[in-house]
């Protein structure tokens, strides 16, 4: 649906077609690209119209470096102000006596109860010996949320249920992780509306009875234009620290991040990226502004590829290869692994530039992931002794093979001419000859 | 209406409020234009929405700023859709999806929801449909306890399908009238989770004939943009009917609402305006519209 900046801004340019310095008009053209391009990634509107207004003093009469094309070069400087204004990462401040307290507030559903959780494991990673407090007396069940996640990592925590008062139980609970020699207090609390003055109050109480060294903002990377006033109403309260953005493995651009920043002028610190309980990073402002311009998020991808790879297998799948001992069996692993990175269409938007392609070839994610399974279940339905010796397959036996994975003949033959394809390269690539590639998704 | 008004008066003050106040009694000029599309923007309304808005109030050839506040009520107004009532009737057991992203706010819309219903005199049940996060079974247990309706649950982390499917048996021999399918927050994006997902509502097809009756998509009414992307994700995933937008007793405004209207005709069964059991009210296009743009005095 949304254009990303770059191609919006090729456009431009492409029509303009001019080379060397960046002229008053051009800049004016390209910013108002970029003023869309932000708007539409949530960015608030007066937030937008500053940082438009720092970008143009810096473009106008601009030199457009050799290599660069004018749109490139826009995006260059849009890009590098887009940084500056999310500014660096925030550390925790953990410095000073034990326990450290970290207060997380936040509306409902941002993510509250699951960022205390993701947060204390990455602290106890870091070998602090974390505490979770349950301050969240109001939602139903909030309690047990945190208890259940405190549970599965097994990470201590405090609770009194629901009766008595979350500033009550918020000093307790930093009593009992003092005595117990912990290290760093996370406190739970409610979600609340920051124009809710009776539970702004209660925020007001627990920080000033527990003193807290970071009050952290967890927000959702999908808010929009309020965004500003939920993080302003916050900061006037209770006085911000830091934020963290929740949910930014969805595809929501993430704009509201640069509203809050500028707002508070507090750092964001971290970010939450996923279902599971490690699904939490270290914030990143330069792959932030990739992704609010549309740019693709190279780092992310490469992150994640060393993820899914297990480095070992990798190099015994590599010798393998070249020694043309590759299987069927390796082949699925490979194929694994891929998976692991996310649909095709997620790995695909990762990639720089790759914006306008998708939307020319049209991939289907759907289809490729159905083929993926496809050849997972052909392989699957092999004997051990077929996956390392395909030739075993007569036909008899691929009926068989068909008929356990739900496929077809057909689909067995092309699969393992695909699978011998594959074989003859890796021969060539072992004589040291560069083989061409035929087109490996069709 | 009181309610709604309650929920609405921040939104309205802050928002339309101001628009009143900039549409004057004096001509349209070009800042006008500026100041009615900056509005609409802060609003959430989007872009491509703000342009079309502004685009054919352009073309009626008002000339007084005051007579705008009217124009622009009327275009938003023909964006919403009048609400048909759920198809929630005229057959033995009437089946109710809900789905939405993490934090939406799908487990309290399901309880202040069957609560409604309850008061209806309808039998209503509810089926634990989130076996994923943690203590969401509880959540929703209490709810249930609170809006005295019964909650058929599973194991966490066993198949949503398998209580789905446990759910509309208890239904079938309770003499149930209507079951509400609660289903873990997933965001569109994730493949694995949309598909999970698209397999809940094949058991419901296949155990009740033209299951599920009635598919709510659950919106943060907090949400920007996004909130259409998430609108047509799940609607290809899983042909939502109806989309229910909660925390407006917030200060957001909602607007996305009128992009989701425009673009994928879904209706607005609901909106959620405070943690309270009763703080669920249909939503009243009309209402809507014009509560955004009354003046409120209070607060």
């Amino acid at each position: 649906m949304f254009d990303s900046l770059s191609d919006r801004l090729q456009d431009v340019f492409d029509n303009l077609g001019r080379k060397g310095k960046l002229t008053e008009e051009d800049v004016a053209t390209a910013l108002r690209e970029v003023r869309m391009a932000l708007l539409e990634a949530d960015v608030n509107l007066k937030v937008a119209k500053d940082f438009i207004r720092r970008v143009q003093e810096r473009a106008i009469g601009a030199e457009v470096q050799k290599s660069l094309k004018p749109s490139q070069q826009v995006i260059k400087i849009v890009h590098e102000e887009l940084i500056q204004t999310l500014g660096q990462p925030g550390r925790l401040n953990l410095g000073g006596p034990s326990p450290r307290v970290i207060m997380l507030v936040g509306l409902q559903g941002s993510g509250k109860t699951t960022t205390a959780a993701k947060l204390a494991l990455m602290l106890r990673r870091d070998g602090r010996r974390p505490w979770m407090v349950a301050g969240d007396t109001y939602r139903p069940a909030a309690v047990d949320q945190l208890v259940t996640l405190a549970k599965q990592l097994d990470i201590p925590y405090y609770e009194e249920g629901t009766r008595a008062a979350p500033p009550d139980i918020c000093v307790r609970g930093v009593q009992a992780a003092k005595d117990a020699g912990a290290s760093v207090v996370i406190l739970d609390t409610a979600g609340r509306l920051q124009i809710d003055d009776q539970m702004m109050s209660e925020l007001e109480a627990i920080r000033d009875r527990t003193q807290p060294a970071e009050v952290l903002l967890v927000a959702d990377a999908m808010t929009g234009q309020e965004a500003v006033r939920i993080a302003e109403g916050f900061n006037e309260r209770v006085g911000l620290t830091g934020l963290i953005l929740t949910k930014v493995d969805g595809d929501a651009r993430g704009g509201a991040a640069i509203s809050m920043r500028e707002v508070t002028g507090v750092p964001i610190k971290f970010m939450g990226t996923g279902e599971k309980i490690d699904g939490f990073e270290p914030f990143h402002p330069d792959r932030l502004a990739s992704r609010i311009l549309g740019m693709g998020d190279m780092m992310t991808l490469i992150e994640r590829a060393e993820q899914a790879f297990d480095q070992r297998e990798a190099e015994i799948l590599q010798r393998k290869m070249l020694k043309n001992q590759f299987t069927l069996e390796d082949f699925l692993k490979q194929l694994q692994q891929v998976k692991k990175m996310g649909s095709i269409g997620q790995i695909l938007n990762m990639v720089p530039g790759m914006g306008r392609l998708r939307q020319q070839i049209n991939i289907d994610d759907e289809d490729a992931q159905r083929q993926l399974k496809k050849v997972e279940a052909i392989i699957y339905s092999m004997t051990p002794s077929e996956r390392r010796n395909p030739k075993l397959l007569n036909a008899s036996r691929k009926r068989r093979v068909a008929a356990g994975s739900g496929t077809s003949v057909e689909d067995i033959n092309a699969l393992l001419k695909q699978f011998r394809e594959m074989q003859r390269m890796m021969k060539m690539l072992g004589k040291g000859q560069m083989p061409k590639i035929p087109g490996m998704f069709r | 209406m009181g309610s709604l008004r309650k929920g609405l008066s921040r939104t309205r003050q802050s928002f339309f409020g101001r628009i009143a106040q900039a549409l004057g009694a004096t001509d349209i000029t070009e800042d006008t234009w500026d100041e009615v599309e900056a509005l609409l923007i802060q609003a959430d309304v989007g872009v491509p929405t703000t342009m079309m808005l502004v685009d054919r109030l352009r073309h009626l050839g008002i000339t007084r700023a005051d007579k705008l506040t009217e124009a622009l009520k009327d275009e938003l107004r023909q964006l919403l859709i009048e609400p048909q009532p759920l198809n929630l009737s005229g057959r033995t057991l009437s089946v109710v999806l809900i789905a939405g992203v993490n934090g939406s706010g799908k487990t309290t819309s399901i309880g202040k929801m069957a609560y409604r219903m309850r008061l209806n005199n309808r039998k209503v049940l509810i089926a634990a449909g989130d076996t994923f996060r943690a203590a969401a079974i509880d959540q929703l247990k209490l709810w249930g306890e609170r809006a005295g309706v019964p909650v058929i649950a599973g194991q966490p982390n066993s198949d949503p399908g398998a209580v789905v499917y446990d759910a509309v048996n208890a239904a079938h021999s309770r003499g149930v009238e209507v079951l509400i399918v609660d289903t873990a927050g997933r965001l569109h994006s994730n493949f694995n989770l949309m598909a999970e997902l698209v397999k809940v509502r094949d058991v419901l097809r296949k155990v009740v004939p033209d299951a599920p009756h009635e598919t709510l998509l659950v919106l943060d009414g907090t949400t920007g943009q996004n909130a259409l992307t998430q609108a047509k994700k799940f609607q290809e995933a899983i042909d939502v009917t109806g989309v229910i937008v909660t925390k407006l007793d917030s200060s957001a405004k909602g607007g996305m609402v009128f992009a989701i209207q425009q673009e994928l005709g879904l209706p607005i069964h609901y909106i959620g305006i405070g943690e309270d059991m009763r703080d669920l009210v249909f939503f009243n296009p009309t209402s809507f519209v014009d509560s955004l743009f009354e003046n409120g005095n209070e607060e």
